[in-house]
């Protein structure tokens, strides 16, 4: 038996499949992956996420800490509850995480970290604190709900009624504490929504507000779908701990100035900048019909790659693909499904956002 | 506990099989098998004509989750393929023993019939997947 989240008899009870992700039995859909992907698309959804882990971190030295241990800057932040994405580097420069980081207070950042890498990552914070005599607390007791959709922040409001505090006046990527809910205007799947934190004795009273509100239950298959039609990357699979940023399409997430930052990675980037980076992470749409895949091989004018996330894109109608290729000009591109080379169009993700077609 | 039809024959692989009165077998796979691939999106099929052993794999049924092969139940000619299924892939989760068929064929030998798992023989199949 798995870890199971406070939401998991409301996911049983609700006739869900449930599956093991990252030690966890999560679930993968409650019916209809296709279904509840075009919920959040034209609707409103909401999906479990309380496998994620959230921790937080405090000390009179705390952002200094995080300017050594992520390759994004939070001296950018300098509004409360204002977050960045960013990757915490190895040595190598490899991705031990991708995370979100949440400004709360001088002295206090919220993080929220992967749940397959979890132990990992409490381990390296905990390696690197105490010279900044920074305290790392995980938060065990609070479960994540996540709502999301063109309809989801004016559900969410229906549901949570004055509970919802500040949460309606948030800019993107924010977060307000409101009781003893921390709601952040964040997510996944390229729609809008929230993601609410939540301590655990309350979830399972969060989660039935919301379908009352219906607001309808989506499992780990549509938020794959829906996370790759927004060309946002997972790891372990469009990143890990061998490949850098530049390598995994997260250039945009390293912040290089100002030049005197020194953090975990820096001089691993600053050489393969320097040199060349080798490869890139492309968007690839299938122009045949067919499924892309993880690691189906990718052929290019440059040479060969690797599919590192594929799947059928509900919105689209065809299949959908990160790639990761060798640098350079990609010219006419075929990907091998089966022994068979079908013709695939290379597209600058997001491939869908905010339910609209961003590749045609 | 899913839908097992007493009238149709059955492979280890989850393929159902339908004796027809002209002498061919109607392919597809199983309840079980649609509802362990979740959503599908994409048929490959046979050409006609193509005459395959058993076990050989013949067809791809693809799912947003999965591809999964297909097999020739047994020895013979593809006739007739569905392609209703290729346009709709969605047929196959719909009515898996009906109009979600996958193809035709002629048995080389039609007593290789009586080699296949019957309703029961599946079922326990099924029950032993599931532990």
């Amino acid at each position: 038996m798995g870890n199971r989240t406070p939401l998991y008899e409301a996911h049983v009870a609700l006739g869900a499949k449930m599956v093991d992700f990252a030690g966890w039995d999560m679930p993968i859909h409650y019916g209809s992956q296709i279904e509840e992907h075009h919920q959040v698309r034209r609707d409103a959804g909401m999906f479990d996420v309380s496998h994620m882990c959230v921790v937080d971190l405090r000390g009179a030295r705390v952002s200094d800490f995080l300017r050594y241990l992520l390759a994004n800057d939070v001296a950018r932040l300098t509004v409360a509850g204002k977050a960045i994405y960013s990757c915490m580097l190895n040595e190598r420069g490899g991705v031990i995480d991708d995370l979100i980081v949440y400004y709360m207070e001088p002295v206090w950042f919220r993080m929220v970290v992967n749940a397959g890498t979890r132990n990992k990552d409490i381990a390296w914070l905990r390696r690197h604190a105490p010279s900044f005599g920074v305290e790392v607390d995980v938060q065990e007791e609070l479960a994540m709900i996540a709502v999301q959709g063109p309809n989801a922040r004016a559900k969410a409001q229906a549901a949570l009624g004055t509970r919802i505090g500040a949460a309606p006046q948030l800019p993107r990527f924010a977060a307000v504490e409101s009781g003893s809910l921390f709601i952040a205007r964040t997510g996944y799947t390229g729609e809008d929504g929230y993601e609410i934190m939540v301590p655990a004795e309350h979830a399972e009273e969060l989660w039935n507000d919301l379908y009352a509100q219906e607001v309808k239950p989506c499992g780990l298959g549509a938020r794959d779908t829906l996370r790759l039609e927004a060309g946002m990357n997972l790891y372990g699979q469009d990143m890990d701990e061998d490949t850098t940023p530049l390598v995994s399409g997260l250039a945009w997430t390293v912040a290089w100035e100002p030049q005197g930052r020194d953090f975990i990675g820096r001089p691993v980037l600053e050489a393969q900048r320097a040199a060349g980076v080798p490869q890139q992470l492309i968007g690839l749409v299938l122009e045949d019909k067919g499924v892309l895949r993880s690691h189906q091989q990718v052929y290019t004018a440059q040479g060969v790659g690797e599919i590192t996330s594929g799947t059928f894109s509900p919105s689209l109608g065809r299949a959908v693909a990160l790639a990761r290729v060798p640098a350079g000009e990609v010219g006419e591109c075929e990907v091998d499904i089966r022994g068979k080379r079908l013709k695939a169009r290379v597209v600058k993700p997001p491939f869908v956002r905010n339910g609209q077609s961003c590749i045609d | 506990m899913s839908n097992v039809p007493a009238e149709l024959k059955y492979t280890k692989t989850h393929e159902w099989v339908r004796a027809e009165s002209d002498g061919t077998v109607t392919v597809g796979i199983t309840e079980h098998a649609q509802d362990l691939l979740g959503d599908m999106v994409f048929v490959e099929l046979p050409e006609v004509g193509r005459v395959l052993k058993s076990d050989q794999d013949c067809a791809v049924v693809e799912s947003v989750k999965a591809a999964s092969d297909v097999y020739a139940p047994l020895a013979g000619e593809i006739t007739a393929v569905n392609d209703a299924v290729v346009d709709s892939p969605e047929l196959v989760n719909k009515s898996p023993y009906g109009d979600g068929w996958l193809f035709r064929m002629k048995p080389a030998n039609a007593a290789d019939l009586a080699g296949l798992l019957d309703a029961a023989g599946y079922a326990a199949v099924v029950a032993e997947d599931s532990h």
